[in-house]
């Protein structure tokens, strides 16, 4: 996992409430045996037009909302299914982070394991952001805040696990690797029974 | 903490399979017994693991299937398996050949024990009391009923149970939902959790885990717990669970892989000992009377849009749900009643069990499905599909004018080429109804077998409460 300290961009806007997972990647385009590739497919039936056209109303379909890192969505982003293959979507789309006043489980589990920053707010905070979505936010990672321009400055909630993990670009199998000895001493004590053999 | 403070069912799993306590730095180093994989959420997992060269520690507790993207339509002349692409007989061929070479035991295709994840690891007796389990895929939570703490896990994870057969977890809060009474003829599991999300949302549950209590919940069957635990993550929870109970261990005893004899005693003495204890308390405790709940349908796009069957659909009050109006083409303050339906599928990991098929059967003996409507019934497993063609239910199915598939997830999340066509109103007994769950432009009602299986016959949406009225008419 390549490290993030610092999101730097203006934001694109999706305020819809429970944007689910089927929304952010189909399940028709779960077919795949790689991680990449999956960003032209991200929010597809809501991105491209029966005919395979971008849908012009649609927020990532606008020229001047290119390129931008922060998503700015309604409550409860991310809800539905434990694919991973919606963080992937949305980092193959150019995402750093999430803007929500509520992110499902899941989702911001697979999201910070992908270096997709959750970042949640109150929800009148992220009302407020989504007037201006044209301001560039500042995310930093290391003191967990977002600033504005105007000079405000909001702390969202980023254990200190997951933000080290962040800063330093490293995945937690590693972490779980460099415990195997204590994994092993539990295993022999409570779990040693090879189970269910045919 | 002193060590007699009394503990709910979650707090004992979590204390048991803690390996290193979570701290403020850091989560706890969670020890998982089983590990379910399959086809879709587990290639990149292996990939990554073969690029490290790390080999799965514990081989024997990860069970494959094949579920999400194979054909429920039978091999055709050629004996080709009519996949929906060749992107998804990749993915079964990958899940093959990872089994194979990391010595994984593997339900595939051939075998008779195969079928949706979260159908066969029950019924083999692989679900066991106390146990921690997980999935890449949410609706791992079904097997809560057990009384095994069983949550969906992402791809990543998947690479980390298999390299090191532990998860990094932080504690989650508990919630109880109480419910009480008994529910009315035609009113069964699936309407019982549809309410329940309608009461708490879609989002009522997040960063708790959910144990469902109550005689209405002790009355139940397995398959009726499985159906209610399985959606727990509907509202938002990490998982749902259900103490164990002399009907859970009755299913245990005749399940194939579950332990016999002098084992399965003791082992249920510890099962027995897993209950809340007596003063252990919740964070958030909900109370329902059972007495409340009507026949339920989600009238939107996400779950938490549950109604009772002659209930009007709400007003308007977010773009959200004026969103989801529109999408549904609904007009707030009619009921769902009398809705006209163009597909009824029957099936998935909520209700695509045995005493699911036997209620769908019993609606449609002696009667035939509305000609406009096209339904599907596809059995959860192999061994569902047996003991359904044993009792003679695909017959019914067949004569009724429905189809009877091979068993598989299908309709439920529509990659396998099963799909409802744009436009076209589904009700399903299957977990979600978002846009395009089902199909590009799908519109879905989620519902009971049996609210299901009467839309079938109506071709529309009926009260299956009348079913019950019409048969004490007869007797
Ligand atoms: S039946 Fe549906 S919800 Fe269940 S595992 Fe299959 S796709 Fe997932």
């Amino acid at each position: 996992m390549s490290a993030l300290s610092r999101v730097a961009s203006r934001s694109v806007v999706l305020a819809q409430t429970n944007i689910d997972t089927d929304q952010i990647i189909p399940a028709r385009f779960l077919s795949t045996t790689e991680r990449k590739g999956l960003g032209k497919h991200a929010f597809h039936d809501w991105r491209w037009l029966a005919d395979g056209a971008p849908n012009p109303s649609f927020a990532f379909n606008r020229e001047d909302n290119a390129g931008r890192e922060i998503l700015l969505a309604g409550r409860n982003f991310g809800c539905g299914s434990s694919r991973e293959h919606a963080p992937w979507a949305l980092r193959d789309l150019g995402l750093r982070a999430v803007v929500s006043s509520e992110i499902a489980d899941i989702f911001r589990n697979n999201a910070l394991k992908n270096g997709l920053l959750p970042v949640i707010l109150d929800e009148a905070i992220v009302q407020r952001l989504m007037q201006r979505p044209d301001d560039t936010l500042e995310i930093d990672v290391a003191s967990r805040t977002l600033r504005t321009p105007a000079g405000e400055s909001f702390a969202f909630p980023l254990d200190s696990f997951s933000r080290t993990c962040l800063l330093e670009g490293v995945d937690e199998l590693g972490y779980l690797l460099a415990r195997r000895d204590e994994i092993q001493r539990h295993e022999s004590a409570h779990h040693k029974e090879q189970i269910h053999a045919r | 903490m002193t060590t007699n403070r009394p503990k709910t069912l979650y707090d004992k799993l979590w204390d048991a399979h803690v390996v290193v306590p979570e701290t403020d730095d850091a989560p706890a180093v969670l020890y998982i017994d089983l590990h379910l994989i399959h086809e879709v959420t587990s290639p990149q997992a292996f990939a990554e693991l073969d690029a490290r060269g790390i080999r799965p520690a514990r081989p024997d507790r990860t069970k494959a299937t094949m579920d999400h993207s194979t054909p429920t339509l039978p091999a055709g002349p050629d004996g080709r398996l009519p996949y929906a692409s060749a992107a998804s007989e990749k993915q079964v061929d990958t899940l093959a050949r990872n089994c194979a070479a990391h010595g994984i035991e593997l339900f595939d295709l051939a075998s008779d024990q195969r079928g949706i994840v979260h159908v066969i690891a029950p019924e083999l007796g692989l679900t066991q009391p106390g146990m921690t389990i997980v999935c890449g895929d949410s609706h791992t939570s079904t097997h809560g009923a057990f009384g095994a703490l069983a949550f969906g896990i992402g791809t990543s994870e998947v690479g980390h149970v298999l390299a090191t057969q532990c998860l990094l977890q932080r504690k989650a809060k508990t919630m109880s939902i109480t419910v009480d009474g008994a529910l009315a003829p035609g009113v069964g599991a699936k309407d019982v959790i549809l309410h329940i999300i309608g009461v708490i949302g879609v989002n009522g549950g997040t960063g708790h885990v959910i144990e469902y209590r109550g005689s209405t919940i002790r009355a139940m069957d397995m398959e009726q717990r499985m159906t209610l635990c399985n959606m727990s993550i509907e509202a938002g929870a990490r998982a749902g669970m259900v103490a164990p109970d002399d009907t859970t261990f009755a299913w245990l005893a005749q399940a194939p892989r579950a332990p016999k004899g002098a084992e399965f005693e003791a082992a249920k003495a510890g099962w027995a000992a897993l209950a809340t204890d007596e003063g252990a308390s919740f964070d958030v405790e909900v109370r329902i009377d059972a007495a409340d709940i009507r026949p339920t349908l989600t009238w939107g796009t996400h779950p938490g849009t549950a109604i009772a069957i002659d209930a009007p659909i709400p007003a308007a009050n977010d773009a959200a749900a004026r969103k989801a109006l529109d999408y549904m083409a609904f007009n707030a303050g009619h009921s769902l009643e009398h809705t006209k339906v163009d597909v009824v599928f029957v099936g998935s990991c909520t209700n695509g069990r045995l005493r699911d098929m036997r209620e769908v059967a019993d609606v449609l003996r002696g009667r035939t499905i509305a000609s406009s409507v096209r339904m599907l019934v596809v059995p959860g497993s192999e061994q569902v599909k047996r003991e359904a063609e044993a009792e003679g239910i695909h017959e019914v199915v067949r004569a009724a004018g429905a189809e009877w598939r091979e068993p598989g997830c299908s309709m439920c999340i529509a990659m396998n080429g099963d799909l409802v066509a744009p436009g076209q109103l589904a009700v399903s007994t299957s977990n979600r109804n978002f846009e395009g769950r089902q199909g590009p432009g799908s519109r879905t009602l989620l519902a009971s077998p049996l609210t299901a299986a009467w839309a079938a016959v109506n071709g529309r949406v009926g009260d299956p409460r009348e079913l019950f009225d019409a048969r004490k008419e007869v007797a």
